[in-house]
């Protein structure tokens, strides 16, 4: 690969513009295509363009073949995203593990003596109500938001806000009887019982987890299980 | 082997290595068959001293890619690499889950 053109793929990556690099496998010429421009010394004609952009839209990679050329499409797209609602004990052992699992993660907390860059060193904080965090971060198909304030004047409004987005994944820390109790408040709130399903409660899997890091390793192990066994979440890849 | 990386890691990586006068090349999974240990896109960086960053696979053929990318640093030419239990003869390293795999190596220049 031309230096030039590695500069220009770790840039995009860094700006999390969209970008796809196709090599052909047979020249070694290699483009980076986005959805406005392609650089590169391999060159294509407009079909070629729409059926790379279309790949990089699905972030598909793989290879495209035909008697006369074998190319590898690599698709980068911005990574998944994590949003968690309350900078507690939890967020910090489950942020850095969802950064190494390449996610993408924001801390939502109102509370300055929570949120602060020491407890949370490298990760996003937004010191805002869950609900006008939420609205402008605009959680889509490729988001996953977990509350874990306990706290149903932070909770409430975060999950609100979530069931009204795509996320792929909504968890919510609390027991059975909390859970049941916030059910019941969503319910007078307007909300059905198909958004009701949509929460992950008690979230995480199942393991028995105990203390604050093994809740976040099992709330992180059941966002990556959904999202590449749930159709639904249009977040496979 | 460096630290843990996140496939943005490993390209900053391959960038920085370059930047700093080394020698660099890049191994990329571009198809997979059956059972394979990482999926189509992983790649690895290498520098030549052979300082491996990223993966193309459980550690079954890392070896030798990265002594291929050695070569490709020298001559400049891109390889593809095929490795996999039906291929034994043409590689002395096999994938022992049973899978193949296909993989773009090519020099940084």
């Amino acid at each position: 690969m031309k230096r030039d053109l590695l500069d220009r793929l770790v840039s995009a990556r860094a700006d999390k513009h969209p970008v796809a690099l196709v090599t052909d496998l047979g020249t070694g010429l290699q483009t980076l295509v986005t959805d406005t421009v392609a650089h590169g010394g391999l060159g294509f004609d407009a079909t070629d363009l729409t059926v790379i952009r279309q790949w990089l839209d699905a972030d598909r990679s793989g290879v495209i073949e035909d008697d006369e050329r074998r190319w590898f499409v690599q698709s980068f797209n911005a990574p998944p995203r994590l949003l968690l609602v309350g900078a507690v004990h939890i967020a910090q052992a489950l942020a850095p593990m969802a950064v190494v699992d390449g996610f993408d993660v924001v801390v939502i907390d109102p509370r300055g003596a929570f949120a602060t860059d020491a407890r949370f060193p490298g990760v996003t904080i937004v010191s805002e109500w869950p609900d006008d965090a939420l609205q402008q971060l605009r959680p889509d198909r490729r988001s996953a938001i977990v509350t874990l304030t306990h706290d149903p004047k932070l909770d409430d409004p975060a999950l609100h806000a979530a069931l009204r987005s795509p996320a792929f994944y909504i968890g919510s820390l609390g027991s059975r009887s909390t859970h049941a109790a916030r059910i019941d408040r969503l319910r007078e709130a307007g909300f059905g019982e198909a958004d009701i399903k949509r929460i992950h409660a008690p979230v995480g899997l199942a393991i028995k987890a105990a203390t604050p890091a093994e809740i976040a390793t099992a709330i992180l192990a059941q966002i990556i299980q959904v999202r590449r066994t749930d159709d639904s979440g249009g977040a496979r890849t | 082997m460096s630290a843990f990386a996140t496939p943005d890691q490993i390209l900053e990586q391959a960038a920085a290595w370059h930047a700093a006068g080394r020698k660099v090349a890049l191994a990329t999974v571009v198809q997979t068959w059956g059972s394979s240990p990482r999926p189509v896109g992983s790649q690895l960086a290498v520098d030549e001293a052979g300082t491996m960053v990223g993966s193309v696979s459980g550690g079954c053929i890392e070896s030798a890619v990265v002594h291929e990318a050695q070569q490709a640093m020298r001559d400049g030419e891109p390889r593809i690499l095929r490795f996999g239990i039906s291929n034994e003869q043409a590689w002395a390293v096999g994938l022992a889950c049973g899978g193949k795999i296909e993989i773009y190596v090519e020099a940084v220049v």
